[in-house]
């Protein structure tokens, strides 16, 4: 068995990186143009200039930072204002489709779907929460993250007694659902009640 | 590759996410207390104009909106 470790050890450190692929931390800092589509293009048609393609208006990748930034920069949006606008903070927990899920500084980049459930942004000793309809959360490299949503609401200006009147509704749509669709929208409603009930009270 | 399994209940009835998440965020505005919920179900409203499109020439567009006409 000892005989393969020279040979394991000799292949390149796979340990960091998933994948062999070239990262984001190779880029160059400047956007380069596109090369093999200029050389066929002047091979063609050496007059005209080659067109732009979209990679050149690219902005570059912002540098990773070799060391791990000691806190997080946060941008939360809503399709109709910004709650949220490069703010520093330790830790914001999301409620991705897999579960609440806690970004710390450094987080590996992950893209995350939401499911309607509460954000929490950890700040020192302050806690601010939201609740988030549904939405993305895009955690990037260098411990920045956007989160999107379309509706998001401090937990107070949530209404109990709506939770309870729409939760006994949507469970009554749902058993006397037939078509797929009526049994989805009826299952949408029971969950999201559902998670506005558990926002309210844990 | 997972192909077509594991597709959440909603795609599977044929919902887009757009719709979803429309239905999502609609139900959570009608749980918000009062002065919110108004400020909520004004930003729900939609207003559009669709015209369909005959032999390369428009119909007259219709005009649908959650705001009254004046």
């Amino acid at each position: 068995m000892l005989r393969q470790v020279t040979r394991v050890l000799s292949r390149p450190l796979l340990s960091n990186r998933s994948c062999v692929r070239t990262f984001s931390t190779d880029v160059p800092a400047t956007p380069s143009p596109d090369t093999a589509f200029i050389e066929s293009w002047k091979k063609v048609i050496p007059n005209i200039e080659p067109p732009k393609t979209p990679s050149s208006f690219m902005g570059p990748r912002p540098p990773i930072p070799s060391t791990i930034p000691s806190k997080i920069t946060v941008n939360f949006v809503l399709p109709y204002a910004s709650e949220l606008a490069t703010k520093e903070v330790d830790m914001v927990i999301i409620p991705a489709t897999t579960g609440q899920m806690g970004v710390l500084p450094g987080h590996v980049p992950t893209i995350a779907e939401l499911k309607p459930g509460i954000l929490s942004v950890h700040e020192g000793n302050d806690v601010t929460k939201y609740f988030l309809s549904s939405g993305f959360a895009f955690v990037h490299a260098n411990s920045v993250a956007d989160i999107v949503a379309v509706e998001a609401v401090p937990v107070d200006r949530i209404d109990p007694s709506l939770v309870q009147k729409g939760l006994a509704e949507f469970t009554q749509k749902l058993s006397s659902a037939s078509t797929d669709l009526e049994k989805a929208e009826a299952q949408i409603g029971v969950d999201v009640h559902s998670a506005l009930n558990s926002a309210l009270s844990g | 590759m997972a192909s077509n399994a594991a597709v959440p209940f909603w795609r599977a009835a044929g919902m887009t996410y757009i719709t979803y998440s429309n239905i999502c965020a609609n139900l959570v505005r009608n749980c918000l207390k009062e002065p919110y919920k108004a400020e909520a179900l004004t930003r729900e409203k939609v207003h559009f104009s669709i015209a369909t499109w005959n032999d390369g020439k428009p119909e007259k567009p219709v005009l649908r909106s959650d705001t009254p006409e004046d």
